[in-house]
């Protein structure tokens, strides 16, 4: 057999869970969808003593009440086609994994696992949504600008699970784009840029959102280039936004692509991404 | 070990299980249905592709115990002894297939496609690229695909 041994639980509910998850301490694991976390149990690169299987514990739905609140496994495919979702997390889902994986993995799974190249989690940052956790000290909303920390570490402390995630619905005079670039479709992004753009009755960008993954170890805002946006027509900028971009993000560079090629990548991805959303 | 219990290709199973124990190898192993394939075990290949309640999933990153009270078909559900499916005759017509590693993965893929309404060329295409072949060049497999979109009903 592929992964080492361990316990199972079947939670019912979120109450079942939590207590599953505090009784196996620190090395229970919660399990959603799985695609990300199968995979790494059958390369045994991880080796939870017990596995909590939320698929069952009533945490999925989508509910539209002034924004968008999605349960934590609800499937991916579930935002696929779904109207109310924000129009830059429908163009991004086609780049979240593949349509079969889709199907099993789950939205509440991604933003937990907190994998730097992953797309739900950049467009959560870019949108300014939250993360609705809950656990042994009860239940708390954190912005996720503050839930992902580095590769794979969030926030959440221990028997702590994501129960829900909160999106911005899509607002009048806003537009946004999403750009990535990956070596085969589906595959992990070499850089991928979220742009938000709001504009007065002008034209002129009165509030602007940039976000990049793929190229640091968590999805961050480029504060800086979404300052230089601000009071233009997004359009006139975009070629010194691009540039701007690539001077602020410090790739590690891989096999694939050199930390230099990165960094123009995101830089081009970012000024394509500008003009789309202007 | 715990007992499941699941439909497969119809059919009611009962078995005792490790909690670690892949959908594939209860599949493969235990039930000796040879036609999911497996290739990379980690959910990038497709070649395990399966049906769990009618929805298309990665055998090879499931649980078996996970699929307790659940109905699972494989590619051994789409023709059984009888004659081939449209799908598996379109596959042929338009060799869509060589050493056919890959095909039982994307027959079910495919067929869940299909049951959804009519995909456009670009969304087999899209589904296609989680389905690694190294014989036909796609093509061929697109064309087999999209010829099976029921261009005058719905879903």
């Amino acid at each position: 057999m592929k992964p080492a041994p361990f316990g199972y639980v079947r939670a019912g509910s979120l109450d079942e869970a939590l207590a599953a998850l505090a009784e196996g301490g620190e090395d229970a694991k919660p399990i959603a969808g799985g695609q990300s976390l199968v995979p790494a149990l059958n390369l045994r690169l991880v080796r939870p003593t017990l596995l909590v299987d939320l698929n069952h514990a009533g945490l999925d739905g989508i509910a539209a009440n002034g924004t968008l609140t999605v349960g934590a496994t609800t499937r991916q495919a579930a935002l696929v086609g779904d109207e109310r979702v924000h129009p830059l997390v429908r163009e991004a889902l086609p780049f979240v994994g593949h349509f079969v994986t889709r199907n099993r993995g789950t939205v509440g799974g991604s933003i937990a696992h907190a994998d730097g190249a992953a797309e739900l989690p950049l467009c959560l940052v870019a949108l300014g949504g939250k993360v609705v956790v809950d656990g042994p000290s009860g239940r708390r909303v954190i912005a996720a600008d503050e839930f992902f920390m580095t590769h794979f570490t969030t926030t959440l402390g221990t028997g702590e699970l994501v129960v829900e995630t909160v999106w911005p619905l899509a607002a009048t005079g806003e537009s946004s784009a999403f750009e990535e670039l990956a070596l085969r479709a589906g595959d992990f992004a070499q850089s991928m840029v979220a742009v938000v753009l709001r504009r007065d009755a002008d034209g002129k960008v009165v509030d602007a959102s940039v976000a990049v993954g793929a190229v640091s170890d968590h999805p961050i805002r480029l504060r800086e280039v979404e300052t230089l946006l601000v009071g233009t027509s997004g359009a006139e900028a975009a070629a010194d936004a691009g540039s701007l971009a690539a001077t602020l993000v410090d790739p590690p560079g891989s096999i694939h692509a050199s930390a230099r090629y990165s960094r123009a990548l995101t830089g081009a991805l970012t000024t394509r991404a500008i003009e789309r959303a202007a | 070990m715990t007992e499941v219990e699941l439909t497969v290709n119809g059919r009611v199973v009962r078995e005792t299980v490790e909690p670690r124990l892949l959908l594939t190898d209860f599949l493969r192993h235990r039930l000796g249905l040879t036609g999911t394939h497996v290739g990379c075990e980690h959910g990038v290949c497709g070649a395990c592709t399966v049906l769990l309640d009618g929805v298309s999933v990665r055998g090879c990153c499931l649980l078996a115990i996970q699929a307790d009270g659940s109905r699972v078909e494989t590619v051994e559900s789409l023709a059984e002894s009888g004659p081939l499916t449209e799908l598996q005759e379109s596959f042929r017509r338009h060799h869509a297939l060589q050493c056919g590693f890959c095909t039982p993965g994307i027959l079910m893929a495919a067929t869940d496609l299909l049951s959804r309404g009519r995909p456009t060329r670009a969304e087999i295409a899209d589904m296609l690229s989680g389905h690694l072949c190294r014989c036909t060049g796609y093509t061929p497999i697109v064309d087999a695909i999209e010829a099976c979109v029921d261009r005058d009903g719905g879903a």
